[in-house]
């Protein structure tokens, strides 16, 4: 009984250490959206078409010390996306290209951050999108950091990259200049 | 003697009648078809944007062509069922014509909240615009797209009944029920 209670006692101690490599988690602050899911395609090669996805949600750790250990989770509705035009919405989330009555998630999963100096990184990771998982990679910026004037702390990034649609096996046949979406990330995270 | 006058009598169906049953039957089943065939056009085909664009268009038009079918019909006498109907046939027969009305506007309806699910108006060829009422449900053209298309179905099977019916008594009861719709009917030579 008292060995146990010892035990309790060590393994509650070593659960309230700071880790040693104290890398931070933060939740994307979706709920309040200071974060996007933006992206825009090519018209006929005529003119950017914008759009976003307008339900996620994900978490990251950052530390600016261990770059290596930094990570990111983010999970997309792909029903909520949105082109500002519900015909052209209904017919994104068809089977002519998301189909997000079978595959109603998407899901980046970040492998690797190099840490390029100056703020600046490469990230790493697969997502999983029209139920094809691709490695991609995001070119990401910090933005910024600190205190938040309500008692939080915050970090910040852009990200920028660009999907090939045939490679998660979306073929509907937009034109010569419509094969890739360039993708624009906005994330603000909440410390927790 | 032929069908001279515009209005039903208790015998025949006038002109106007019968003008609208055809161009609302020949209306619908053209919707269909276009129906079917514009939602499965390569995005460069030509019809691309013209077809959802001529579907809409007469979809409000045959809206108020059904509407003022029915107002029409309300103001008319109907005509007695044939003679050599059953009591269940004309009431089987009404239930089809009251399903047919019905399914006419739902699917009419269903096909409006698509087009106008985000606050859009319907473009009648350049003709005037339906406003949006209801817009920005939840799904809203996703799910009144389904319903769409569901009620587009059963509108056709029950145009199909409704056509295979006639057909019987035309061509197995030789009754004047098909005749008196084509205004060539003519009662001196029937039973």
């Amino acid at each position: 009984m008292r060995k146990r209670t010892a035990h309790a006692i060590a393994l509650a101690a070593i659960l309230s250490l700071p880790a040693l490599a104290p890398a931070a988690d933060y939740v994307i602050d979706t709920a309040k959206a200071h974060a996007s899911i933006q992206f825009r395609i090519q018209h006929l090669g005529y003119s950017w078409l914008y759009g976003r996805f307008n339900q996620f949600e994900g978490t990251f750790s950052y530390d600016e010390k261990n770059p290596a250990t930094n990570k990111v989770e983010v999970s997309i509705d792909t029903a909520s996306v949105d082109t500002n035009y519900a015909e052209r919405d209904k017919h994104l989330r068809s089977d002519d290209f998301m189909d997000v009555e079978k595959f109603p998630q998407a899901r980046f999963v970040s492998a690797k951050f190099e840490d390029k100096g100056d703020g600046k990184a490469v990230l790493t990771g697969n997502l999983t999108l029209h139920g094809i998982t691709k490695p991609v990679v995001i070119a990401i910026e910090r933005i910024g950091q600190g205190d938040d004037p309500w008692g939080g702390y915050r970090t910040g990034f852009f990200g920028t990259t660009t999907l090939k649609l045939a490679d998660f096996g979306i073929t509907r046949d937009l034109g010569p200049a419509a094969q890739e979406v360039e993708f624009m990330l906005s994330v603000e995270g909440i410390r927790q | 003697m032929g069908i001279q006058m515009l209005k039903n009598t208790l015998a025949e169906y006038g002109w106007i009648a019968i003008a609208l049953h055809w161009l609302v039957a020949v209306a619908a089943v053209g919707l269909f078809v276009l129906g079917l065939w514009m939602t499965g056009l390569e995005y460069y085909d030509a019809w691309y944007e013209r077809g959802p664009d001529l579907h809409k268009g007469i979809g409000v038009l045959l809206f108020i062509a059904v509407t003022f079918r029915l107002v029409w019909r309300w103001s008319n006498p109907v005509p007695r069922p044939e003679p050599t109907h059953t009591a269940w046939e004309h009431r089987l027969a009404g239930i089809a014509h009251a399903l047919l009305y019905i399914l006419l506007f739902a699917t009419m309806l269903a096909g409006y909240l698509i087009s106008t699910a985000d606050g859009r108006p319907i473009e009648v060829f350049d003709l005037f615009a339906v406003p949006a009422t209801l817009s920005g449900l939840d799904n809203q053209e996703d799910i009144a797209g389904e319903i769409h298309e569901l009620l587009a179905y059963m509108l056709i099977g029950l145009t199909i009944l409704h056509t295979l019916a006639a057909l019987k008594h035309h061509f197995i009861d030789r009754d004047r029920t098909l005749t008196r719709m084509l205004g060539c009917s003519d009662q001196s030579t029937q039973p």
